[in-house]
């Protein structure tokens, strides 16, 4: 849990409200001048309702340009970012023809797979000559290749479990299945920082859903305790099922999650786990199977894993395992797979290069290569930016790490500042995270070096200071001295 | 006799002096009564004047109800106690609780597993070996495996990799996304266009941005499952009318406008598809112009099948029926089937476009597009611009098996004219629609073994709230020939002669 100095808290709130006065003056002297000219509606109701843009209008569109900004190269350690310019307060931005080689804190490139690769560029470029860009049709109709097949056994393979099937995108993954998987009568129980995409297919779903305290066992038996004892709302039946819904490493906090406790909760008391690995698939455990490997839990016993190709393996994709019948099941009903087009045959051969370098089967060791290099990199980045005095979230090993701002008028600051000295971040407020929670979130690569490592802390230290977010005390020099001193003796 | 009447008079006058005595003395204890409550009136005290304002005895009596009142009324009604369930018993509960298993038994008809193809699935693919006529994919332009098509992909997987590794607000927008986004806003006509990653997310994602809870909906009965998935997220009020039928939708709209008169910030909106995938017919725009311009409804159309297909240099169902494109407030469309791509994208006003960029969950929480994709499809519509002949030849195409499969035994075209979907369904259901598809898919599997041609039957998830009924679909291509459309109207008449025999 993150606990801000008071301090802090009251200067934000004052931010907050400043700029929400601010936004209302305008608006009222925008009700003003709109009743003078004729409004072009015509009797139609307006598209968005006043209040409902609000933080649109007012807020986001002063900080538009730190948001969206258009690269010209892959987004590998090191990519160009191409300068707008607005000629209207930011309410617009055009693309200029100037761009600007900035080091990459901001994509999730995390084994290195983003850029084009020596091992797997050949061969998606003959696979996009042997089955052409796209399937052009769902997977039950012509849209199957020997190539899927090929994909959803190697996929299988690699988490740890019977079979598995891929669809073309991760945030469809969710959607869809979670409907098929619960209907009407069962109850899903999820942690409060779920991505949208698993919400999106709770609601979507027609369960009851109820939210258990981020990370937290203690309270996920508590919850289930309750709702298994009082059944179903109103009628008070037995639920139907269960399934409590977690991620592997969470996207805005940088933290894995509990795995082995949640596990044995849900055994106890029967209720199915599901577990979304979109961004700890092949970034960590020691040979990069995930949150299964690194905490020791048998993939057996979590009984639905997801997880998504976008990060790890630089492709496109989602993926369900699960038990041979799951998959079947899954194959003769999820609306993903009857209904919409299949993987693209170029991204599928990607992720199966990918998988092949990363196991060492393609002959050579640069698969733990890079699994040991995000692994160090991640500490090394960590340990060095809570020394400094930042306010760092997150796990060891997690290549995910958070930087708290708190105050909106920072994030701008922050930003801009690090592009000014050609780094790349990316900042986060409002509404993905909690209004007073802002933060700046780096996400680290096996493509970085230690030099590119050392070059974006010091211009994150130096922005830092300019900016005022060393929340807390740096470890003096001194210290550094005299442990280097002792070394050498 | 004159004794008797003697005693009468003395007994009468007895009477009479009793009710005189009972009539006094009833008399006399009420006059007691009334000295007493006068004496208790007139008592000294009850006469007090407290502070200036003179009591009277009657007050007394007063007050003490008003306690009694006020008593009563403090008590708490009665409730039963409120008991909790103590730890045991929620153990005990926790223990007797069994749930259902996470899927039901699995069925035969579910092991049946899809063809797996050995190429490309352009309009000759090969299957365990066979080369076979491939009528289902949706290759409409006949664009797979275009050379120039080919080449924009390999030049974009050296540039810029596979993917794009990360959402369109973190540095995943590429240039190449913005330069598709112009590209498709320019061929149609409209002011800014949106991309998104995946086909069937499209109308899931844009429905929900628009419409919200108390909004009203009316939709066509047969409109594919991303749309009813975007409506049941969005909480609006959903109406259906009848699949394509213009009266059923100008009642609807009458009903509905009647109804709410008054609300002027109700926003209202009619979803449509241009060419149905789960039938083949054509949704006729100028009507539902007309009807909207009438009753003041905005228009969602979704043209992933028409998009490159209808109209004289294919730009969609309003260059049809030759309606300006900024009458129809959003479109959307999918890229995975004329473009040969992968991707949906969504145009309009420059006002609807920027809201989807903020609000659009499969925008803004998922990765975007992969960049070779995106630079298919701007190569894509630079063929189509540049060779309108293409739309001529599909045309042609469709018209031809039309005709042919006219004649066919057992089934019946159930799509329209100029749909690129030809959409057989059966002339005699069988009642149930597992029984239905059951049998399409014999007549299917056997077009296939016998004949080498690749058709294949709709099927429908349990999710699919549609009740239209299945059928056999020919996905027709520009690249078809003759002698292919020719071999499937043979293979599927032989076979539906030998499976309907008898039946007419």
């Amino acid at each position: 849990m993150i606990t801000i100095p008071y301090l802090t808290a009251l200067t934000t709130y004052f931010s907050y409200g400043l700029l929400f006065a601010f936004g209302q003056l305008r608006d009222f002297f925008r009700k003003f001048i709109d009743w003078w000219k004729a409004s072009n509606l015509q009797g139609y109701a307006p598209i968005c309702l006043g209040l409902e843009d609000f933080y649109i209008r007012r807020l986001y569109l002063r900080i538009q340009d730190c948001f969206g900004r258009p690269i010209s190269s892959p987004p590998d350690a090191w990519f160009d970012v191409v300068e707008r310019v607005s000629n209207d307060n930011n309410k617009t931005l055009q693309r200029t023809t100037k761009i600007s080689r900035c080091l990459n804190l901001g994509s999730y490139n995390y084994l290195g797979f983003a850029a084009a690769d020596e091992y797997c560029t050949p061969r998606v470029t003959e696979t996009l000559k042997r089955y052409s860009a796209s399937t052009c049709s769902t997977r039950v109709e012509g849209g199957t290749t020997a190539l899927h097949i090929e994909l959803e056994n190697v996929v299988a393979d690699f988490v740890g479990k019977p079979a598995a099937m891929v669809t073309g995108m991760g945030y469809v993954t969710n959607s869809a299945i979670l409907p098929v998987l619960v209907r009407h009568g069962g109850l899903i129980i999820s942690d409060s920082l779920n991505h949208n995409s698993i919400v999106n297919g709770a609601r979507g779903s027609g369960a009851t859903i109820r939210v258990f305290q981020h990370n937290t066992p203690s309270h996920l038996e508590k919850v289930l305790r309750e709702n298994i004892a009082d059944g179903q709302p109103r009628t008070h039946r037995p639920w139907k099922k269960i399934i409590v819904v977690i991620e592997g490493i969470y996207s805005m906090e940088g933290e894995l999650c509990k795995l082995p406790e949640i596990v044995s909760i849900c055994k106890k008391y029967k209720a199915y786990v599901y577990l979304d690995e979109a961004h700890s698939i092949g970034a960590v455990g020691k040979t990069g199977k995930g949150v299964c490997e690194l905490l020791g839990v048998d993939t057996d016993d979590v009984d639905i894993m997801m997880g998504t190709f976008t990060k790890s393996f630089g492709s496109c994709g989602g993926y369900i395992a699960g038990s041979k019948e799951l998959i079947q099941y899954l194959k003769y009903t999820c609306p993903a797979h009857l209904y919409a087009t299949s993987i693209s045959p170029p991204a599928a051969q990607q992720i199966i290069s990918a998988i092949k370098v990363i196991l060492g089967e393609d002959g050579s060791s640069r698969g733990a290569q890079k699994l040991a290099q995000i692994r160090e990199n991640s500490n090394y980045f960590r340990s060095e930016l809570q020394k400094m005095g930042f306010e760092v979230l997150g796990d060891n090993d997690s290549p995910v790490m958070p930087i708290m701002l708190y105050n909106p008028a920072k994030i701008p600051a922050f930003s801009r500042e690090c592009l000014k000295r050609n780094v790349a971040v990316v900042t986060v407020a409002f509404p993905a995270t909690p209004l007073l929670l802002a933060r700046a979130r780096i996400c680290i690569s096996a493509a970085h070096t230690r030099e590119d490592m050392v070059k974006a802390l010091e211009v994150i230290s130096r922005v830092g200071d300019l900016v005022g977010i060393k929340y807390f005390p740096a470890e003096p020099k001194k210290t550094q001295l005299q442990e280097a001193t002792k070394k050498l003796d | 006799m004159l004794v008797r009447s003697e005693i009468l008079i003395n007994i009468s006058t007895f009477e009479m002096e009793l009710s005189n005595n009972i009539a006094t003395a009833i008399m006399n204890s009420m006059k007691n009564a009334s000295d007493w409550m006068t004496f208790a009136y007139d008592a000294p005290f009850a006469r007090a004047v407290v502070f200036g304002v003179p009591i009277g005895g009657h007050l007394f009596v007063e007050g003490l109800l008003l306690v009694v009142i006020l008593f009563l009324l403090s008590q708490k009604s009665y409730k039963p106690p409120k008991r909790p369930l103590t730890n045991k018993e929620i153990d005990e509960l926790c223990d007797e609780w069994v749930p259902e298993s996470l899927i039901p038994s699995i069925t035969k008809e579910m092991e049946k597993e899809a063809p797996i193809l050995d190429s490309a699935a352009g309009p000759h693919t090969v299957i365990d070996g066979k080369e076979v006529v491939n009528f289902a994919s949706a290759n409409y332009l006949g664009l797979m495996g275009d050379d120039k098509l080919l080449e924009s992909c390999t030049s974009a997987l050296e540039k810029y990799g596979v993917g794009s590794c990360g959402p369109r607000g973190f540095y995943g927008t590429i240039d190449v996304h913005l330069d598709c986004e112009a590209r498709i806003a320019r061929f149609l006509g409209t002011p800014d266009s949106i991309l998104y990653s995946y086909g069937l997310s499209t109308m899931f994602s844009a429905i929900p941005a628009f419409c919200k809870k108390g909004d009203v909906v009316i939709v066509d009965e047969g409109v594919h499952w991303g749309i009813q998935n975007g409506l049941y997220l969005s909480r609006s009020t959903i109406i259906y009318f009848k699949h394509n039928n213009m009266e059923s939708l100008q009642t609807t709209l009458e009903k509905v406008t009647l109804d709410n008169k008054r609300a002027k910030k109700l926003r209202r909106y009619i979803v449509v598809e241009s060419v149905y995938q789960n039938s083949g017919q054509i949704a006729p725009l100028d009507e539902i112009i007309r009807l909207k311009e009438k009753y003041r409804f905005r228009v969602l159309l979704d043209e992933s099948n028409s998009f490159g297909v209808l109209g004289g240099s294919g730009r969609g169902l309003t260059e049809h029926y030759k309606v300006p494109i900024d009458k129809v407030d959003i479109i959307t469309a999918a890229m995975g089937h004329a473009l040969a791509s992968e991707g949906g994208f969504c145009t309009g006003s420059n006002r609807v476009i920027d809201h989807q960029r903020l609000s659009s969950s499969g925008y803004v929480f998922s990765a975007s597009l992969p960049p070779y994709l995106a630079s298919a499809a701007i190569t894509a519509i630079d063929v189509i611009e540049a060779n309108p002949s293409l739309l001529t030849k599909l045309r042609d195409n469709i018209r031809t098996l039309f005709v042919k499969l006219s004649e066919i035994q057992g089934l019946k075209l159930a799509s329209d004219v100029l749909s690129p979907i030809v959409f057989l369904v059966l002339k005699k259901s069988t009642g149930s629609m597992k029984s239905d598809l059951q049998l399409l898919e014999d007549v299917a599997d056997r077009v296939l073994k016998e004949h080498s041609i690749f058709v294949v039957p709709s099927r429908r998830s349990t999710l699919d709230k549609c009740k239209l009924p299945v059928g056999i679909r020919l996905f027709v291509s520009a690249a078809h020939t003759e002698s292919d459309l020719q071999k499937a109207y043979e293979a599927l008449k032989s076979v539906t002669d030998s499976v309907f025999t008898g039946q007419n």
